[in-house]
């Protein structure tokens, strides 16, 4: 165990779809009738929950550089740097790219860690502070951080923990209010459905009304698809992301490609 | 299928909610006081009204926020929604459709139910 040092985790990732991106591909329709499916894998998520007001808020606010979105359907931020959606009155989903994607963050950042602790499943990280606590700090030394002080609770670098979600632990840790952080990135995956026929399809399967008058882009929801929960973000004019947890990202997928299928063929008159 | 306002979301289909039972009904203060008939009327005895009943739902495939709601058991119309903690609101507020000969009768009905079952501290 102390010889397996691992620099990069990306071999070792898999994502939900990852069987059925080629099907995928297949099903999605060009043209007038257009409409596209892919899975956009490893999105970094990040459970919060502040009261909105809070100073812990406030820290979230400073550090992700977002305001929290102030009601129901509501995102501040955009696809390409992050995103804050809201999922409840103090409840909100930060959403940001997969930062191994582009880069994996140099080894000094384990610094922190005693052992090799930084395996994968360690990844959902909690910050605590407050009410919220599942072991009380006192107990940190005992915590899968070893020696980690208590600042440092919950704040501990690994390898598969976002950059942004180590720093939004950090500034949460030791904060008096009732608050928490956590890394929620392999609970859903995201798929993206884009094109002129992307809306119906959807409708097919949300009871939402999901018409320009009443959703537009920018607006994210929790609701149901076909026969399960999802997290459903418009993120452009004909663009949608769905996101499922992993364990039905199978079952949205398929259920988006049979509602595809339809608009391969002519418009029936 | 009943539209159900949530609080937090707004309007949304009966399928992405659950239902938790009649609303108002107290914890009791010290169960080990309670004889089996007054515990089993706890668990078990519900006010069962024709007419409006104050439950309690969560919007489980939304914001996963508990509330209650005032509903009609005879016409399954969602008459008030409020958040948990909130007093049940009064009923003048959201009028009865029915005509005002009947309304009154309505209104007992609805009152009544606010009354605890069990619940003896
Ligand atoms: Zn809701």
């Amino acid at each position: 165990m102390a010889e397996q040092i691992l620099t990069d985790i990306r071999p070792l990732r898999r994502s939900p779809l990852a069987d059925l991106t080629d099907l995928m591909a297949q099903a999605s329709v060009t043209g007038e009738r257009g409409v596209r499916l892919r899975e956009i894998p490893f999105l970094n998520m990040v459970g919060i929950r502040v009261q909105p007001g809070s100073d812990a808020a406030q820290n979230v606010t400073s550090v992700v550089g977002l305001p929290l979105p102030s009601g129901h359907g509501q995102v501040t931020g955009d696809t390409d740097t992050a995103a804050i959606l809201w999922q409840g009155p103090d409840e909100f989903l930060l959403v940001s790219p997969d930062a191994l994607a582009a880069e994996i963050g140099p080894p000094g950042a384990r610094r922190g860690l005693p052992d090799d602790a930084a395996a994968p499943a360690d990844a959902a990280r909690v910050a605590l502070a407050g009410g919220v606590a599942s072991r009380p700090a006192t107990d940190s030394a005992a915590g899968p951080a070893g020696g980690a002080d208590q600042e440092n609770l919950g704040a501990a670098p690994t390898l598969s923990t976002h950059p942004l979600t180590q720093e939004l632990s950090r500034a949460m840790a030791g904060h008096k209010q009732r608050s928490h952080v956590v890394d929620l990135s392999a609970n859903r995956t995201t798929l993206e459905l884009s094109g002129p026929s992307a809306r119906a399809v959807l409708e097919k399967g949300c009871p939402l009304d999901l018409h320009p008058r009443v959703f537009g882009p920018g607006t994210a929801v929790s609701t149901t698809l076909g026969l399960v929960q999802v997290l459903l973000w418009q993120t452009d004019e004909q663009t949608w992301r769905i996101m499922p947890r992993s364990s039905f990202a199978v079952y949205i997928a398929q259920w988006l490609m049979d509602a595809m299928t339809e608009f391969a063929s002519q418009e029936v008159a | 299928m009943l539209l159900i306002e949530c609080p937090h979301c707004g309007p949304r289909n009966e399928t992405e909610y659950h239902y938790g039972g009649e609303a108002h009904v107290p914890y009791p203060q010290d169960p080990f006081q309670l004889t089996d008939q007054q515990w089993a009327e706890y668990l078990f005895y519900r006010s069962n009204p024709k007419g409006l009943i104050a439950e309690r739902w969560v919007h489980s495939a939304g914001c996963r926020r508990w509330f209650n709601a005032v509903r009609d058991t005879v016409t399954y119309e969602v008459k008030a929604v409020y958040r948990v903690g909130d007093p049940r609101p009064s009923l003048d507020d959201h009028p009865a459709q029915t005509t005002t000969s009947t309304t009154s009768s309505t209104s007992t009905t609805g009152t009544s139910s606010t009354t605890p079952t069990g619940g003896t501290s």
